[in-house]
């Protein structure tokens, strides 16, 4: 039988606010247990919470770049739940009325089509605090300086057909977060991670299968693998002649597997209710169109641009549009080099994402700024150094020696563009070799590439290739 | 809507409530009785009514992005049974 699976996406991005969402107490990562746990994060009796305006603003100006409906009214509600991670026996969520309703994303597939996948919601609520299960005498460290943390809650409608439509969904939306720089999209810390529903069905079923959750997804190849994994499990277990039970299932990334979670709470009776202790938020449409002002240039409206602007193909705008540094590094390049946008893009995406991968840095990093590049790639457009000759430039410019006008002049490195100069080597090259000369002369055209590199050798690598092509043509004619 | 032994049973462990076995008939009868009240409330139409989120005709304050807490672990881990390295201590939770 044929089958197809269903995949709906749960996006947690922390926002990248100073404190945190309910409390004044500060969400900078890495402090020392509890001393970023004030008392309205501990839930001690007595303390009430107080919305942040920059998660409300933040939360609208996501609503606004996927098209959503920011709402003018929402709420927060209770989860209750019990865990030694959430002090107050419940998390502060929103659930009837959440702040973004609707919108969408498009995403690139790898045949080069477009496919929209919808949002239903985006939601604000509170984070849980960390426990720590290592042995403290048989007891659990619960640090909560998590607990509060604020987050926006992405819910995709089932619309992902395969685990590379959801890692290209979630990878655009990571890009999205870190333009509207709402979320730093740091994935090691937890700040943007992911629950996967994935469920299968006999090809050209309407209605869905039974779904598992799967959780524990914090980096793109998981959530790959993850899916694989799980559509596989659910297929067997269908053939075999089971059935695939509701469940939240834990990805394990050594194994390779997805495996069932001890239960954290008996049917997930959360029992919602709207929480007494906060009000309606309400929003004027003032407050949105203030918010709306702030959008930047968004990575799809970027690409466009950079399609019928510099003349790119889809695909390399779409590369050098992924973050918003690496657009801005490679427009900064495009500038500093006087034009030739193609070759721009040709450097910024082959040897110095190469130089960046292999010392492991971001193109905020980089040692050789777009001012050098693009004063680099000026030198190649005005034949002072061949193409060849510029990749030695470039790595003396990674390694510290200066700039490429400096680097050429301290190396040596100039193109020989002198007719006379190239002449002059030539002679010597038909010289040495009266064999090969022969040979050519009988018509063997492939002994070309051999005077040709004798040429460049001798003049060790500087002569302008396609004087020396030329002039070799006509001094063997 | 009437609640048996078993929802009582169900909702007391929910709200990890400890509630000895001879006040759960009463229990039943009484949640039950709330349940007929909403069963009531249920049946008025309120298809034109704005659902109301809180008793108080306000909307939510919102306060600036600051941090305005200072760290007073030592003082709030005076009131925790346990702890170490900085960390509130609890019964394991996974076995």
């Amino acid at each position: 039988m044929d089958w197809e699976c269903v995949i709906g996406l749960e996006i947690h991005a922390q926002l990248a606010t100073k404190s945190k969402i309910f409390s004044g107490a500060s969400t900078a990562y890495g402090a020392e247990p509890n001393t970023q746990a004030c008392a309205v994060d501990l839930g001690l009796p007595g303390v009430l919470p107080v919305l942040n305006r920059e998660v409300v603003r933040m939360a609208a100006k996501f609503g606004l770049a996927i098209g959503a409906h920011v709402a003018e009214r929402s709420v927060f509600a209770r989860k209750n739940y019990f865990y030694p991670d959430l002090p107050k026996g419940y998390q502060i969520s929103q659930y009837e009325l959440p702040v973004v309703e609707g919108g969408h994303l498009d995403i690139e597939l790898e045949d080069g089509e477009t496919r929209r996948i919808g949002v239903t919601r985006a939601h604000l609520e509170e984070d849980a605090g960390k426990s720590l299960h290592e042995d403290f005498h048989g007891m659990t460290g619960v640090d909560l300086n998590r607990a509060g943390t604020p987050l926006l809650e992405i819910v995709s409608e089932p619309e992902l057909c395969s685990a590379r439509e959801a890692v290209a969904y979630m990878k655009k939306m990571h890009s999205l977060v870190r333009y509207l720089e709402i979320c730093d999209g740091n994935m090691q810390e937890g700040s943007f991670r992911c629950d996967a529903n994935v469920s299968v069905r006999p090809k050209g079923q309407k209605e869905f299968g039974t779904r598992a959750e799967l959780k524990n997804l914090n980096s793109f190849r998981f959530v790959e693998r993850a899916i694989d994994f799980e559509i596989e499990r659910q297929i067997a277990v269908i053939e075999g002649g089971g059935e695939v039970v509701q469940e939240t299932r834990l990805y394990d990334a050594d194994k390779g597997e997805t495996r069932p979670m001890r239960s954290k709470e008996e049917a997930n009776d959360y029992r919602y209710f709207p929480d007494p202790d906060l009000l309606p938020v309400e929003l004027d449409r003032g407050f949105v169109e203030e918010v709306r002002k702030t959008l930047p240039e968004l990575p799809g409206e970027k690409m466009e641009r950079f399609v019928t602007h510099y003349g790119l193909s889809r695909y390399d705008a779409g590369a050098l549009t992924a973050s918003r540094e690496m657009g801005d590094f490679y427009e900064a390049v495009v500038k500093a080099s006087d034009g030739d946008p193609k070759l721009a893009a040709n450097w910024v995406m082959g040897d110095l994402s190469a130089f960046l991968n292999k010392h492991g840095k971001e193109i905020t990093e980089s040692p050789v700024s777009a001012e050098m590049l693009g004063g680099m790639l000026k030198r190649i457009v005005d034949n002072t150094i061949s193409g060849k000759i510029a990749k030695d430039v470039f790595e003396a410019m990674w390694n510290g020696e200066g700039d490429a006008d400096t680097v050429i002049e301290s190396k040596g490195l100039k193109q020989i563009t002198d007719t006379g100069a190239i002449e002059g080597i030539i002679e010597q090259v038909i010289a040495d070799n009266p064999k090969q000369v022969e040979q050519y002369r009988a018509g063997k055209d492939k002994v070309m590439g051999f005077f040709v590199g004798q040429v460049m050798k001798a003049s060790k690598g500087k002569a302008n290739p396609q004087q020396v092509n030329e002039l070799l043509k006509a001094k063997l004619g | 809507m009437a609640l048996d032994r078993d929802d009582v049973e169900n909702i007391a462990h929910l709200a990890r409530l400890a509630i000895s076995d001879e006040d759960i008939p009463e229990y039943a009868t009484n949640l039950s009785r709330i349940m007929e009240l909403v069963e009531q409330m249920n049946a008025v139409d309120t298809a034109d009514v704005v659902p109301m989120a809180h008793p108080l005709e306000m909307s939510q304050r919102l306060r600036d992005d600051e941090v305005t807490e200072t760290d007073q672990r030592s003082e709030f881990q005076k009131n925790a049974p346990a702890t170490e390295a900085g960390l509130y201590l609890v019964p394991k939770v996974i076995e």
